[in-house]
């Protein structure tokens, strides 16, 4: 019964993890960008959010009404004032870009939040939970969590496959000249892409703040958890990384139900092997060009 | 009217130039086929009016207006549209996605989902199908139809027969007059010169980044367009 536990655990935790990498997700699947500052933006929105809520007690959960829009016009300028001109450049320039990025925001985090740990607090839900019978209950938290990502990733996929602006990113991610013929202005797509990433990842980060304790440096392994939910599920892929962060989160929390000293190396192991066996991952893009 | 008029544009690729001082013009309604053999420039022109280089030399206006440096994506609004040689369809959209691709633009005119389909049966068949798994001769026709959504009052159309069986290329020229019909100038890239001669009004034939002969298609001996196609 532990160990049922410890997987439904483990798939709520997958929630968040595919939250944390639907962005990173989305702008590789458009962009080719592989943004090594995913994480410490979602650590700045989670900064946002404790801002927010512990010096101007703005409710817990109103916060994301604030921290997503900011998040959002952040990604937007982003993408126009610096990442455009990177892709211009073309090989490891982006790649060189968010790595830069990355050093200077977790830096300028420290100057102002100094190295203390934070987090959102976000009064009783933290701690109600469902109680399924007498050895397994369910995080309320966790639950919500797991919820909004689903949703998150029905609804990017949603829009990418229906709306105008969803097909351009589509094309101009198949090819971009062609994408030019058609009237798509590619700088312009490519930064409403990062916006509605970084806007995702707005929420994403004020869900990590609420869930864990963090620091200016916990960008590092939320990068990496993201990217491993990424490459599990398969590149490209919305439902792919949705089952990537799943997979993941099931690895980490039945390591830790072995020894509590081995969720985070099971994680990486399951990765491993993913990468070793299906490179592809999990599910694989249906095509590709 | 004229429509597009093209003057003396040279356009380098690096150190090597692709063409020297060429110039087309185009009226309203008229079809006019540049012709020419492999290499000649046809195909770096078609880029050049569609934005996807810019000419070091020479301008280049559309319905009077100076469209030298536009971007490609802009000129698709004021009604230039270009099926780009290799048709370049959309691998992971379906056929029709393409189709809406091609409208992204939401200029107004008579070319819609539903009337592309009537003229080009074949890609009604194959509407849901996805780009990749398209055969030669439905990717151009899917091209062509992608191309008219943005209702341009210019389609450039470059090497529409390239690589195509014989009868598949009549059955895509069997749709360009309800294109003209619907009052769309065409401009078309052709290798074949008796497929040009047959859809044009007026052909142009250009060798190695010049043009080198121009007339009424209907006037021009067959003698006179083998010395001016190869040259000799």
């Amino acid at each position: 019964m532990e160990w049922l536990n410890a997987v439904l655990q483990g798939i709520l935790l997958g929630g968040l993890y595919a939250l944390l990498a639907a962005g990173l997700s989305l702008m590789f699947g458009v962009m080719r960008i592989v943004n090594l500052a995913h994480g410490v933006l979602a650590v700045v929105a989670a900064y946002l959010g404790y801002f927010l809520v512990d010096k101007l007690s703005v409710p817990a959960f109103l916060c994301i009404v604030i921290v997503i829009p900011v998040m959002a016009g952040i990604g937007y300028v982003l993408q126009l004032g610096l990442l455009n001109p990177a892709i211009a450049r073309g090989g490891l320039a982006p790649i060189l870009v968010t790595f830069g990025l990355a050093v200077v925001v977790t830096n300028l985090l420290q100057q102002f939040f100094s190295a203390d740990t934070r987090s959102i607090q976000t009064g009783a839900i933290a701690t109600d939970s469902i109680q399924i019978n007498d050895e397994i209950a369910i995080g309320v938290f966790p639950l919500v969590t797991f919820i909004v990502g689903v949703v998150v990733i029905a609804g990017l996929q949603t829009y990418l496959s229906r709306s105008r602006t969803g097909r351009a990113m589509r094309a101009a991610s198949d090819d971009k000249d062609a994408a030019q013929l058609m009237g798509i202005d590619n700088r312009r797509i490519y930064a409403i892409a990062t916006a509605i990433a970084l806007g995702v990842v707005g929420l994403a980060g004020v869900f990590l703040g609420m869930r864990t304790q963090f620091s200016p440096t916990y960008g590092d392994a939320t990068l990496i958890f993201a990217f491993e939910a990424v490459i599990i599920g398969g590149l490209g892929s919305l439902w792919g990384t949705l089952i990537g962060g799943v997979v993941l989160g099931i690895a980490q929390a039945v390591g830790a139900q072995i020894n509590p000293a081995y969720g985070i190396l099971a994680g990486n192991l399951v990765f491993l092997a993913i990468l070793a066996f299906r490179p592809t991952g999990l599910l694989q893009k249906a095509v590709n060009s | 009217m004229t429509l597009l008029k093209v003057d003396s544009i040279d356009v380098h690729y690096g150190d090597f130039q692709a063409l020297y001082g060429v110039s087309v013009s185009v009226a309203a309604g008229e079809t006019l086929a540049i012709i020419g053999a492999n290499g000649a420039g046809k195909s770096t022109l078609m880029k050049a009016l569609a934005g996807l280089m810019t000419p070091t030399a020479g301008s280049i206006a559309f319905e009077g207006r100076d469209v030298t440096a536009m971007p490609s994506f802009k000129r698709v609004g004021l009604g230039i549209a270009l099926t780009p040689e290799g048709r370049r369809i959309f691998p992971s959209l379906s056929v029709e996605e393409n189709l809406l691709v091609g409208g992204h633009t939401r200029r107004k005119g008579p070319w819609n989902l539903a009337s592309v389909y009537e003229a080009f049966p074949l890609v009604a068949d194959r509407k849901d199908r996805i780009g990749i798994h398209l055969s030669g001769g439905e990717q151009q026709a899917v091209a062509i139809g992608r191309a008219l959504m943005s209702n341009p009052s210019l389609l450039l159309l470059d090497e529409v027969s390239l690589g195509l069986a014989p009868v598949v290329v009549e059955q895509i020229y069997a749709a360009l007059p309800a294109i003209t019909g619907a009052g769309t100038t065409v401009l078309v890239v052709e290798q074949d010169v008796n497929q040009a001669l047959k859809v044009s009004d007026r052909v142009q034939c250009m060798l190695e980044g010049r043009t080198v002969l121009e007339g009424a298609a209907g006037t021009l001996t067959r003698d006179q367009i083998a010395t001016a196609y190869f040259g000799i």
